[in-house]
C-alpha cells in the first residue's frame, strides 16, 4: 500500500516537473516510477505490490478481451434469425469466500455477455448464474471456474515474491 | 487522429447499443432480454464515454468520465441481479429452450433464503405464487 501511494507522489512529481497536467503524462509518470521502484525493489520490505499491479494489468486486458468475444456472440445470436442459444440456470461451486471476492465475481460474470449472475446461496457456498450458450454445463462451469475465478482470485492471493 | 479515435468509439457504442435494443425485442424470455440489455449497453455506454474523453482530452472531462464508467460498471450487474432475482419469485416462465434449472426447488418460498445443498420442493409447490 506504501509502494502504491509513493507511485502516485512521483507521478504527481514527474506531472508537477514537466508542467503538463494531462491524463497520458499522469499515466505516463506513473509508468516511469513504477519503473524505477521496481528497479530499487530490494531496497524495499517484500511486498506483493509488483506482483498485484502486474496481475491486475493482464486481468484487465484477459476480460477486455473475454467482454469483447462474448459481446460478439451475443449480437451474432441477437442478429441471426433462429435462436442457436441453450440457456440453463447452472449452480456453480465458489472458491471465492469473503463478500468481497463473492461480489467481484458475481459483477464480472454479469458484465461478460451470455452469463448473468441471478443469486448467491444463503451459507455463501454456491452460486447460481443464468448462461445463454450452455450446451454443455460442465463445460461452461469449468470455464468460469479455471479461467475467471481462478485468474480474479489469484491476483491479491498470491504470497509476495 | 483523436477526432478519429473518438468518431470510432462513438460508432461502436451506439453500435452496440444498437444491438442491445434489438435484442431486447428478439429474445424469447426475461433473462436472455436482460443478457441483451445490461451487458451490451454496458459497453455501449463505455465506449460512447471513451469518445467523449478523446474528443475533449481535458483532465476534468477524462475524470468524470472514468467515475461514470465505473459506476455504471458496478451498478448495472446489481439490477440486472435484483430483477433476476424478483422474476425469479414472481414467477417469470423461462424460455422453453432452457435445458435445466439448477434453482428450482432450491428456494424456501416464505423465508426466500437459498439453500444450496438440500432440495426444499416441499415449501415450493408448483404453481403456487405466495407473496
Amino acid at each position: 500500500m506504501s509502494l502504491f501511494l509513493t507511485n502516485i507522489l512521483l507521478a504527481l512529481l514527474w506531472v508537477s516537473l514537466s508542467g503538463n497536467f494531462s491524463p497520458a503524462n499522469l499515466l505516463f509518470g506513473y509508468l516511469i516510477g513504477y519503473l524505477a521502484l521496481f528497479l530499487s525493489r530490494r531496497a524495499f520490505a517484500p511486498s506483493n505490490y509488483f506482483g498485484v499491479v502486474e496481475r491486475l494489468v493482464r486481468f484487465v486486458f484477459f476480460f477486455v478481451w473475454e467482454l469483447i468475444l462474448a459481446n460478439l456472440r451475443v449480437a451474432y445470436e441477437v442478429l441471426t434469425p433462429r435462436h442457436n442459444m441453450h440457456p440453463r440456470v447452472i449452480a456453480l461451486p465458489l472458491q471465492a469466500r469473503t463478500d468481497f471476492e463473492i461480489s467481484a465475481l458475481a459483477i464480472l460474470i454479469s458484465l461478460t455477455p451470455g452469463t448473468l449472475s441471478l443469486d448467491v446461496s444463503a451459507d455463501k457456498k454456491v452460486l447460481y448464474i443464468h448462461a445463454m450458450f450452455a450446451e454443455d454445463e460442465e463445460a461452461v462451469r469449468k470455464d468460469i471456474q479455471n479461467n475467471l475465478e481462478a485468474r480474479l482470485l489469484a491476483i491479491w492471493r498470491q504470497p509476495p515474491s | 487522429m483523436a477526432q478519429d479515435l473518438s468518431a470510432w468509439l462513438i460508432f461502436f457504442g451506439a453500435l452496440f447499443m444498437f444491438i442491445a435494443a434489438l435484442g431486447v425485442a428478439r429474445m424469447p424470455d426475461l433473462f436472455t432480454r436482460m443478457h441483451s440489455s445490461t451487458k451490451s449497453a454496458t459497453l455501449g455506454v463505455g465506449l460512447i464515454m471513451l469518445g467523449a474523453a478523446f474528443h475533449f482530452g481535458e483532465i476534468g472531462m477524462t475524470m468524470r468520465v472514468i467515475a461514470i464508467i465505473v459506476f455504471v460498471f458496478l451498478t448495472a450487474p446489481v439490477a440486472a441481479h435484483m430483477l433476476g432475482r424478483a422474476a425469479y419469485f414472481a414467477g417469470v416462465p423461462l424460455w422453453e429452450g432452457t435445458l435445466s434449472d439448477a434453482l428450482r426447488g432450491h428456494y424456501d418460498r416464505r423465508t426466500h433464503r437459498l439453500i444450496s445443498d438440500e432440495k426444499v420442493e416441499e415449501n415450493f409447490p408448483e404453481g403456487d405464487i405466495a407473496v
